[in-house]
């Protein structure tokens, strides 16, 4: 039977990761690859399948693209295989993996949208960002998910490197030296980049951060 | 005590709480005195609360199907794949093997005296190109009397501006 566990990470963005990958680090788990054991690459599969695909699907804003993206990390993890050395974390090789897929096929994607026509219809992922009119909204669900969305764009709107930075930072919980490792940056500039892209979402997200304050207020519930 | 740029470095590392001591310290009087910076700070917080707001999606039912179909078709190598040469060492073979005949076609050491017997004409031709520069331009030398030769063995003269000029000593 298969034992899983979900892991709090601030609040309510839990992932699930699987007890028997974890008994054995992740650097062992790929070193048991390199020897040829299949079954300790599925572990690794399903251990990191659900952040890495989060991961892409934050950056990329498609589902599609975000699992093609993240079978093609997995399928080049698999490749290299017999040159793996672990002279870094397990981690931070894959999300680099990630990182450079997921940038390529947002600058390829770019320039196919360039290539196409000026006067092709606005994406619906490149619309400008709009406050989600409550007035407006009947269904409870609909406006969680309008605020979900507004939140989406609002990261999707940061330039490439503090959007990498913040996604790795807040929901994959990396460190520093980690984080600055994939970014190849310092760890000082690093903190600078998290800085700006945290003060970008606050004057984004401003009205939403002001909303659920009101609302926990309203619920007589601690901000 | 520090100025709000100098925290702003800091102030991430301090509400996740991966600072220092002494930096959490630092911060910590920055944003007792700072009203700006601690009304920051608070947003910050709250803003990461919002962030967590997002839901997970979750990957496809067919995903790890998929992948374990790519990777069954990933070519495989057993005990016996080591004997066959991979395609960049077998390139890398018939190239040198190659050059190894081309090298051994071209014209062999043996040759040494008739290339040593060629490099002395040239230099030898060299050296009368050389007097033949200094006696047709070397105005001095124009001067020197022309000895008497016999008629029928006469040379030619180097310069024809010897011709011109008359024989001063007497």
């Amino acid at each position: 039977m298969e034992h899983t566990q979900t892991l709090q990470l601030y609040g309510t963005a839990g992932v699930r990761y699987n007890v028997g990958a974890m008994t054995r680090s992740d650097v062992q788990l790929m070193l048991d690859v390199k020897a040829g054991d299949e079954a300790s690459f599925n572990l690794l599969l399903q251990k990191y399948r659900t952040p890495l695909v989060n991961f892409l699907y934050r950056m990329v804003r498609n589902t599609g693209t975000a699992e093609d993206l993240a079978q093609e990390v997995f399928l080049r993890v698999y490749r290299a295989r017999k040159q793996y050395s672990p002279s870094a974390k397990f981690t931070t090789w894959l999300f680099r993996i990630a990182t450079n897929l997921a940038l390529n096929s947002l600058r390829d994607n770019r320039y196919r949208q360039m290539d196409v026509s000026i006067d092709a219809p606005v994406e619906e992922d490149a619309a400008p960002l709009q406050l989600p009119a409550r007035e407006l909204r009947i269904d409870e669900k609909m406006i969680e998910r309008d605020r979900s969305e507004f939140i989406r764009r609002a990261i999707a709107a940061l330039p490439e490197k503090q959007r990498v930075a913040v996604l790795l930072h807040k929901y994959e919980e990396m460190d520093y030296g980690e984080i600055a490792k994939i970014l190849e940056c310092s760890e000082s500039a690093l903190k600078s980049l998290l800085f700006r892209a945290y003060e970008t979402l606050r004057v984004q997200l401003a009205p939403l951060v002001s909303q659920s304050v009101a609302n926990r207020a309203r619920e007589g519930r601690p901000s | 005590m520090k100025k709000c740029e100098d925290v702003s470095k800091q102030l991430i590392a301090y509400l996740d709480r991966r600072a220092n001591s002494a930096e959490r310290h630092e911060v910590e009087e920055h944003l007792a005195a700072c009203s700006a910076c601690h009304q920051r700070a608070e947003d910050f917080r709250k803003l990461w609360g919002v962030l967590d707001e997002v839901p997970l999606v979750e990957p496809s039912l067919g995903f790890d199907a998929r992948i374990r179909a790519r990777i069954a078709e990933e070519p495989r190598r057993g005990w016996l794949g080591w004997l066959v040469p991979q395609p960049r060492l077998a390139f890398a073979m018939a190239l040198l093997l190659a050059l190894s005949v081309w090298t051994a076609k071209l014209p062999r050491e043996g040759n040494v005296a008739g290339t040593e017997q060629q490099d002395f004409e040239a230099i030898k031709d060299l050296g009368v190109l050389e007097n033949y520069d200094v006696l047709s331009k070397f105005d001095a030398l124009s001067e020197v009397p022309v000895e008497a030769a016999p008629a029928d063995q006469q040379a030619q003269p180097v310069n024809p501006a010897n011709d011109q000029q008359p024989a001063t000593e007497e």
